[in-house]
């Protein structure tokens, strides 16, 4: 019989930026051949490309563009603290560099939010 | 302040269950104290493990209220919510009984991860003087104090989810001897925690910092064993 | 317990390549970031993106590098995940990583000729 930890283990902040960083990765790299897909459109012509753009005008997929540009900002920011957690002089868990990279994914989320509404 | 803590208590070997006790509440109260009152008045039969009761030994740790803590060092004040208690074994060890855990596992890594000083002097040279303020001497510093209590261990999830995984107090034993101008062992060392079952996968996530009572940081000795064994596989030393 | 050398060379080196890319994406990333929040506003149109990118070298070398430090990057935490998460073994899971970074960079690369290609 072995124990196991469960959430009230899991619930401090090191803990929740792994966790953020973990699926933020999994779902950008799960994005990413779509992605590509998608931009290969131009391969047959500019009009092929606008018709996949004019899909994609629907309000879901203005949300899952906000929802990944919000995504890719925690990635960054997360991983920017991992690196420096590896490769830099600080010690710890870089607590204060938690909230930078919350602070930063708000700025960038609210930037694209406001692009996106913009006419 | 209440009369009585309900406190559940995890009981069983192989399998299992929460058993409920009513324990006279105190001014200033640790778990350990609980613990013990459970044990003298209402259940002589509960297995525990404590030694110095002042925090030195490591050997009260358990899981109280779903996180590992020394626990003659946690003052019920500070963790009984509503009054309640839980209280159970470390986890990822196995259990012996009740809240007594085997830690030889915990202790067969230390020894994997080549945990162990290995000098080439004798007691007839003069001693080896090492300088304090050296970057190699505070490193190892950071994380000598150490007393292999396995809270780390029981915390963290890297454990639970790769069985081989080497764990955080290893590690740390193991970057403390990678600090160690005199240790000649350091070829074997880097070899012991590099791969899977090593620093590499270790993910930051944390909890082993943050749970630690003596707030050391595997985590920052972890990444100084990542870039040290990178280090020598890059100059194929490892 | 003995343990097999290139394992741990090749952990080491999986480790370090992982972060090598990690930093050539931060970079990557931070400039894509700025040019998405740019772009999108007032809307997308193919002769929009189509305008900067085609012909554009500088584009292409910068969208390249993205492309291959992308590939680089994903698979060993994609591994992780699959080992740690879904119980895979340690091989599949290294496989279907390199697979999907093999997708990742074929399919990376066949997009920035689209638009750089006139």
């Amino acid at each position: 019989m072995i124990h196991r930890n469960d959430a009230r283990a899991r619930s401090h902040a090191a803990y929740w930026a792994f966790l953020v960083h973990r699926l933020s990765g999994l779902a950008l790299a799960l994005f990413l051949p779509l992605h590509f897909w998608a931009l290969g459109q131009a391969l047959k012509g500019a009009a092929a490309l606008d018709d996949f753009l004019r899909f994609t005008e629907q309000g879901l997929f203005k949300f899952a563009e906000w929802g990944l540009v919000l995504l890719l900002a925690l990635h960054l920011a997360g991983g920017i603290r991992l690196l420096l957690i590896e490769f830099g002089k600080g010690s710890g868990l870089r607590k204060d560099l938690i909230a930078i990279a919350v602070a930063f994914s708000f700025a960038c989320g609210l930037a694209m939010a406001m692009a996106l509404i913009s006419k | 302040m209440q009369k009585n803590l309900s406190v559940k208590v995890w009981r069983g070997k192989q399998s299992g269950a929460f058993s409920d006790y009513l324990v006279p509440r105190h001014e200033s109260q640790t778990v350990l104290d609980v613990v013990t009152y459970i044990q003298r008045h209402l259940e002589p039969t509960l297995s525990y493990r404590f030694a110095c009761r002042v925090g030195m030994c490591g050997s009260c740790a358990m899981t109280v209220n779903g996180q590992a803590r020394w626990t003659c060092r946690t003052h019920v004040a500070k963790v009984a919510m509503n009054n309640q208690l839980e209280i159970s074994p470390l986890a990822n060890l196995p259990v012996i009984k009740d809240l007594a855990t085997d830690m030889s596992v915990f202790f067969d890594k230390w020894a994997q991860a080549k945990g162990q000083f290995k000098g080439s002097t004798t007691r007839h040279e003069p001693f080896a003087k090492v300088l304090p303020e050296s970057v190699e001497r505070r490193a190892a510093n950071a994380g000598i104090e150490c007393i292999g209590c396995g809270v780390c261990y029981a915390s963290c999830d890297v454990v639970n989810w790769r069985p081989q995984y080497l764990g955080p107090a290893a590690l740390n034993r193991a970057w403390t001897l990678v600090n160690d101008e005199r240790d000649i062992n350091q070829t074997e060392r880097l070899r012991a925690v590099a791969g899977d079952a090593g620093c590499h996968v270790c993910h930051t996530q944390g909890s082993c910092s943050e749970r630690c009572p003596k707030k050391l940081s595997p985590t920052t000795s972890i990444a100084g064993l990542k870039r040290a064994s990178a280090r020598a596989a890059v100059r194929g030393k490892l | 317990m003995s343990q097999d050398l290139s394992t741990n060379i090749a952990q080491a080196r999986r480790w370090y390549w992982q972060r090598l890319s990690a930093m050539v994406l931060a970079i990557c990333v931070l400039i894509h970031l700025a040019v998405m929040i740019y772009a999108v506003q007032g809307g997308l149109s193919a002769a929009e993106i189509l305008g900067r990118t085609q012909g554009n070298w500088g584009f292409a070398l910068l969208y390249t590098v993205f492309v291959i430090a992308a590939a680089v990057h994903i698979p060993p935490g994609l591994s992780n995940i699959a080992v740690e998460w879904w119980r895979w073994t340690e091989t599949s899971a290294v496989n279907f990583a390199r697979l999907f970074g093999l997708l990742v960079l074929l399919s990376g690369l066949r997009a920035v000729y689209a638009v750089v290609v006139p």
